[in-house]
């Protein structure tokens, strides 16, 4: 933490074009005005634990970072408030209204902060900066993160990138605060891709879609001429698997994001479905539909597949651990629905699921702790998690339908899909919604999207 | 068990043939006038049957219910595909909405399959059948509730 602080250093962090497709941007911290560079009581810096801010979220507050003047004051503001919202979200973080602020902060940078206005309306942290325009596109974002109490700098980065790009720093500031606070890595610099569904539900249009965390930055990425569904991120590249109806053939396609290039995986009989990438990045995991149910297969992006299942039962939605040595999946081999774990192999199949119902989409944590899953009842459907042995079943939402649970790359937060019924026979009242929830099952909240949205998955922290 | 299957199959394919012989087609110079165009979409639908349906969670040809009538549907559609010899079929399997999706894909594939084994059993040649699942996204009824979703466990046999 103190080395941060006292030696200056540069990093890339968006070298060539981005996962975005923005321009590229650097980072460089910054150094603590010597006024309260303590180097040795900024490593006692308290970092407040995850379980302790659920019930008791940092106060924290995020004033505008002070433009000098025009373009650069309005992303000052737009940046807090990113920032502000963000943090609000996570449910960890209780930012403090602005009307509560006492004194100047309009201007506030490092070397004007009176910390005597922030302990008395007890924020724990600040989060100061400023943003610089440097003639034509370039802008440097300052910013700071103070611990209040004694008064110290906890980080300062400054990030030179253009105007276009302040979003994203925004998103790279929450994650900086996040991990700094909570001693663990954030989720903020992230994208959902997920399916963008509209119109009446027996011509229903689904369009693959991509969007930031927050329900920014919105794209559609196909043209709703086919059904498409179940998009998954590729671990490193800016690349998606997902299941495509394009020509009236129901496949897994790989979707390249900066290109916009489909390609069929495979060259298979059956309908191929349900597609994951293995934790390398080299093959995707899926199934095949026979006569008789479906098959999970390895397929190689190189070419080549290899068919680990074979039960004739059907064999659907296998997900990775994160170290690629096991595999989770749903089968009704046993007559309904349960989750099985088996070797990477297909190996040592073994039934993980007893609780009451039907048990579906597994998804393992990216911290491999947790399975999350879709459960089914007669009457309602639930996500919840359990252990990878199958122990500590815990159910986080209930609802009339719900289904497709995916992981925040830090595994503390989960994103699922959640219909409501139709209230009549035209299918009013329908409409499907995308929800995030802390695995814990507090913080449940909707994300906002144009249209309605399914089939969610979380991208890993962009690089 | 698989032959006494096939033996029943079999006897009510006979049946069925037998009562569609006992009634004469309609006479033609009133299907010039009104009615579907025969060995038409709209002939399979109005005097075929272009569905048969399942039981929830399940691809089984035989069942109470909507699903009572399956044989009968079918043989049928064996029969009008005997005639209509020019005319190949895709049978689009379904599911209702209360599953996971990619789940009842395969599900939805699993009856589209059940259908056209059986057609093909019936001596319909397995190239004029493709087969397709659309899983929950094609309902053919809107609301939700048993009565919507009994309708929409299906598979569909469309003339391509």
């Amino acid at each position: 933490m103190t080395k941060d602080a006292a030696i200056p250093m540069t990093c890339y962090f968006d070298t060539k074009i981005g996962r975005r497709g923005l321009v590229a941007g650097s980072a460089s911290m910054i150094a603590a005005p010597t006024l309260w560079a303590r180097p040795a009581q900024a490593q006692a810096t308290a970092v407040i634990d995850v379980d302790k801010a659920r019930t008791d979220p940092i106060p924290i507050a995020i004033p505008a970072l002070a433009g000098n003047g025009g373009e650069a004051d309005r992303i000052g503001r737009d940046i807090a408030m990113v920032i502000t919202n963000n943090l609000a979200r996570s449910g960890l973080f209780r930012p403090i209204d602005p009307a509560a602020y006492i004194g100047k902060t309009g201007g506030t940078t490092g070397d004007l902060v009176n910390f005597q206005n922030w302990k008395a309306i007890n924020a724990q942290a600040l989060v100061t900066g400023k943003v610089d325009s440097q003639g034509g596109d370039k802008v440097r974002v300052e910013f700071r993160l103070w611990d209040v109490l004694p008064g110290q700098q906890i980080q300062g980065t400054a990030y030179t990138t253009t105007l276009s790009n302040w979003r994203r720093i925004a998103h790279i500031i929450s994650d900086v605060i996040y991990e700094r606070l909570l001693g663990e890595k954030g989720y903020f610099d992230t994208r959902i891709v997920y399916i963008a569904g509209s119109g009446p539900r027996d011509r229903r249009v689904k369009r693959l879609a991509i969007m930031d965390q927050d329900g920014e930055n919105n794209r559609f990425l196909t043209d709703g001429g086919f059904l498409a569904l179940t998009p998954r991120f590729h671990p490193t590249r800016d690349q998606i698997a997902f299941m495509s109806y394009v020509n009236d053939r129901p496949r897994v396609y790989t979707f390249d994001l900066a290109s916009g290039k489909q390609a069929m995986l495979g060259n298979f009989p059956g309908i191929t479905l349900s597609p994951r990438f293995a934790p390398d990045g080299n093959s995707v995991i899926m199934a095949q539909t026979t006569s008789s149910g479906a098959d999970i297969y390895l397929v190689s992006l190189a070419g080549g597949a290899r068919r680990l299942t074979d039960s004739g039962a059907i064999d659907v939605s296998p997900c990775f651990s994160p170290d690629g040595s096991q595999i989770v999946f749903n089968s009704d081999r046993g007559g309904d629905q349960q989750l099985y774990v088996m070797g990477s192999d297909g190996s040592g199949v073994k039934r993980i699921s007893f609780g009451r119902g039907r048990y579906a989409t597994p998804v393992w944590s990216p911290r491999g702790d947790l399975i999350a899953f879709t459960r089914q009842t007669p009457d309602a459907f639930a996500i919840g998690v359990m252990r990878p042995d199958g122990s500590g079943e815990r159910i986080l939402s209930e609802s009339f339908f719900c289904e497709g649970p995916t992981f925040a790359p830090n595994g503390r937060v989960i994103m699922f899909t959640r219909e409501t019924a139709a209230r009549d026979a035209r299918g009013n009242g329908f409409s499907s919604r995308l929800v995030s929830i802390d695995i814990t099952g507090f913080n449940e909240r909707a994300i906002t999207t144009p249209t309605d949205a399914s089939d969610p998955a979380w991208s890993p922290l962009l690089q | 068990m698989n032959t006494k299957i096939l033996g029943a199959f079999a006897a009510v394919a006979l049946l069925a043939a037998c009562s569609s012989q006992e009634t004469p087609k309609p006479a033609p110079q009133a299907a010039m006038n009104k009615g579907p165009v025969p060995g038409s979409q709209e002939d399979l639908v109005a005097n075929v049957g272009d569905r048969v349906f399942y039981e929830f969670n399940k691809a089984a040809l035989k069942g109470a219910g909507r699903a009572a009538n399956n044989m009968t549907t079918l043989d049928k559609q064996a029969a009008w595909l005997a005639q209509w010899k020019m005319n190949n079929v895709q049978i689009a399997g379904n599911a209702d909405e209360r599953g996971t999706s990619e789940y009842n894909i395969a599900l939805g594939a699993k009856r589209a399959a059940a259908s056209r084994d059986y057609l093909v059993a019936k001596g319909v040649a397995a190239t004029r059948i493709s087969t397709i699942s659309y899983g929950k996204d094609r309902p053919v009824a809107l609301g939700s509730n048993e009565e919507a979703w009994s309708q929409n466990r299906n598979a569909i046999t469309s003339v391509r």
